[in-house]
């Protein structure tokens, strides 16, 4: 059952309470829940915003309480197993209501009631948002060894391999020093390239890798393909999603040096700002020549995997200016463990 | 010993990639010592290759398919309006739309990385193979030619469509205007309103102008012109009517 193996990889873990995407469906659930409660005890249309500003007098502390203190015991928290985890969870959730209740009166003008339905609701609200987080990530395991699948095959394109084996096979005669060296360049491309792509890779590891691929086009193109690297200000330990960056100067290659007989320069900048690291890649680009849907199926790819790994706080933003095409991606700074 | 160099097959490649011209001419060679042929030149562009081709005779190009500025298949297009065309055998990495076109139309074609044997076949049998048909190359073309190409005393003269101000109808043929002169080129005016679409608007039943080279319009003056309207031209003083069926354009330009 070899099968099973696979779907039974995923194991129940907490959510990462430091990443901006989850905090903001925390926060967005319990305030639905919140306008819940105050629908369902409003008498009225009139009375529906008292209603919501008597709940939300309670609930907002509590919700400001309850975030501060996952994000400072995330890491404690996340090393806990699953179950224990959840428990602790809960267990500081109660806490802090009962706290807020104690403690609250001489700070918020609250009308105590009974600490039962603090308790209840507190212990209900954190129960489904855990239920919510485990959901999503199971639902999302499939989508991670999809995405490695995906990296498989839309990586390197066929074009790019037969053009690349035939260029290595024109040398072997008149260079055979080269034909070699290439060879070993192109092995290196396809081990990252058929590898499990689902952990992250060091940044450097990918720069690497990008120097290889370009190594390889230099062969074929020539003096057409001039390339300008920017990464002095590089954080060397970053961590990124493996074959991020190569997918995109393969883009750039194929759309813009390719289809020029002039020569064309692509420039690659990395670089660390705010503790988000940005890499920002510029092509010549002609407006007359004709689009293809390669590109935008390379960038959706890309995007998605920068989603699975860090929601929503990496971006991928594309600009067409008069005679340039420039790709931007902003990744939070993951830096190497130890 | 004169008679033996015109058994030889000529042969002309033709390919953006160094790399690759330099692979083929060793195929060629090893080729040599079993078909007669003899490579006569090389072209790192299907606008040298067409220069070249113009110059010398050719029996066959090996042309790559993907290449900047024109395409392998539109250099195909404008061979063809050489006195003697060579036969062409289209080259290729990895194109699955243009190679399934090919088996369909029994076009040939290699792969790269090619292998010898598979040269020599193509080459032994390009002779006696049937040219593929203008209409055939003109279905292959997936986006629309970047040049027209008119035939000046055996040459070809190669127009770039961003250049043409308008195409009109003759008799038998179309002519070209660009900001220099004209050309006469032998296609059909509905033909070229297909291929290009947008590029063009129909001022008249047979003549388009590039809608970027028109820089306004003007009352005809004169009898029998009463109220029709006059395109102006950007890089180009002639003034072209419009007829009264396609009045509606000026209204659409003055928005």
């Amino acid at each position: 059952m070899a099968g099973s193996i696979n779907q039974n990889a995923y194991s129940s873990a907490l959510p990462n309470f430091r990443n901006l995407g989850i905090l903001l469906r925390i926060l967005l659930m319990v305030n639905l829940a919140a306008i819940a409660g105050a629908m369902i005890e409003a008498k009225g249309a009139h009375d529906f915003w008292p209603r919501l500003l008597d709940v939300s007098i309670v609930v907002q502390p509590l919700l400001m309480l309850s975030v501060l203190a996952l994000v400072a015991l995330n890491d404690v928290l996340r090393r806990l197993p699953y179950y224990l985890g959840a428990l602790a969870v809960l267990g500081i959730e109660l806490v802090l209501a009962t706290l807020l209740h104690a403690y609250g009166k001489p700070l918020l003008p609250i009308e105590a009631g009974w600490i039962e339905r603090y308790w209840f609701l507190t212990f209900l609200v954190t129960l489904l948002l855990l239920l919510y987080f485990d959901l999503r990530g199971r639902a999302l395991s499939p989508a991670i060894s999809e995405a490695r699948l995906q990296a498989l095959q839309a990586r390197i394109r066929p074009h790019f391999l037969f053009n690349s084996i035939n260029a290595v096979l024109s040398l072997i005669r008149e260079d055979p020093k080269r034909a070699e060296s290439a060879l070993e360049d192109m092995a290196d491309l396809f081990r990252v390239v058929m590898a499990d792509n689902r952990e992250l890779t060091p940044l450097a590891r990918e720069v690497e890798l990008c120097r290889e691929y370009l190594g390889l086009e230099q062969l074929r193109l020539g003096e057409r393909l001039k390339v300008e690297w920017h990464i002095d200000k590089m954080p060397v330990d970053a961590r990124i999603p493996p074959l991020v960056l190569q997918p995109l100067i393969e883009n750039a290659v194929y759309h813009g040096i390719e289809p020029r007989t002039a020569p064309g320069v692509i420039s690659i900048n990395i670089y660390l700002a705010r503790e988000q690291v940005h890499a920002v890649l510029r092509n010549p680009y002609e407006h007359e020549g004709n689009h293809h849907a390669g590109n935008k199926m390379a960038l959706a790819n890309i995007r998605e995997r920068l989603q699975l790994h860090f929601d929503a706080e990496a971006s991928l933003i594309t600009r067409v200016t008069d005679d340039a095409y420039q790709v931007h991606i902003t990744m939070p700074y993951v830096r190497d463990k130890r | 010993m004169s008679e033996a160099p015109r058994e030889r097959l000529r042969v002309v490649v033709v390919d953006d990639e160094a790399p690759a011209r330099s692979r083929m001419k060793d195929l060629l060679a090893d080729c040599a010592p079993h078909l007669p042929l003899e490579l006569v030149g090389e072209a790192d562009s299907g606008r040298a290759a067409l220069a070249l081709l113009s110059e010398l005779a050719a029996d066959v190009v090996l042309l790559d398919i993907r290449m900047p500025e024109m395409d392998g298949i539109e250099v195909a297009q404008h061979l063809q309006k050489l006195e003697a065309p060579p036969a062409v055998v289209f080259t290729t990495a990895y194109d699955a739309y243009a190679i399934r076109a090919f088996e369909v139309h029994a076009i040939d074609y290699l792969l790269k990385p090619i292998r010898a044997a598979r040269l020599r076949a193509a080459l032994a049998r390009v002779r006696a193979a049937a040219r593929p048909k203008p209409e055939t190359l003109r279905e292959l073309q997936p986006a629309p030619r970047a040049f027209l190409s008119a035939q000046e005393r055996g040459k070809i003269h190669l127009i770039p469509i961003a250049e043409v101000i308008y195409l009109k109808a003759e008799l038998k043929y179309v002519t070209v205007r660009d900001t220099r002169r004209e050309y006469l080129v032998e296609e059909s005016l509905t033909r070229l309103e297909q291929e290009y679409g947008e590029r063009f608007v129909r001022v008249h039943r047979n003549c388009l102008v590039a809608r970027k080279a028109i820089r306004g319009f003007e009352r005809a003056a004169g009898e029998g012109a009463e109220g029709n309207w006059l395109v102006l031209l950007e890089g180009c003083d002639e003034k072209i009517g419009v007829s009264r069926r396609q009045q509606h354009i000026v209204r659409e330009f003055r928005k």
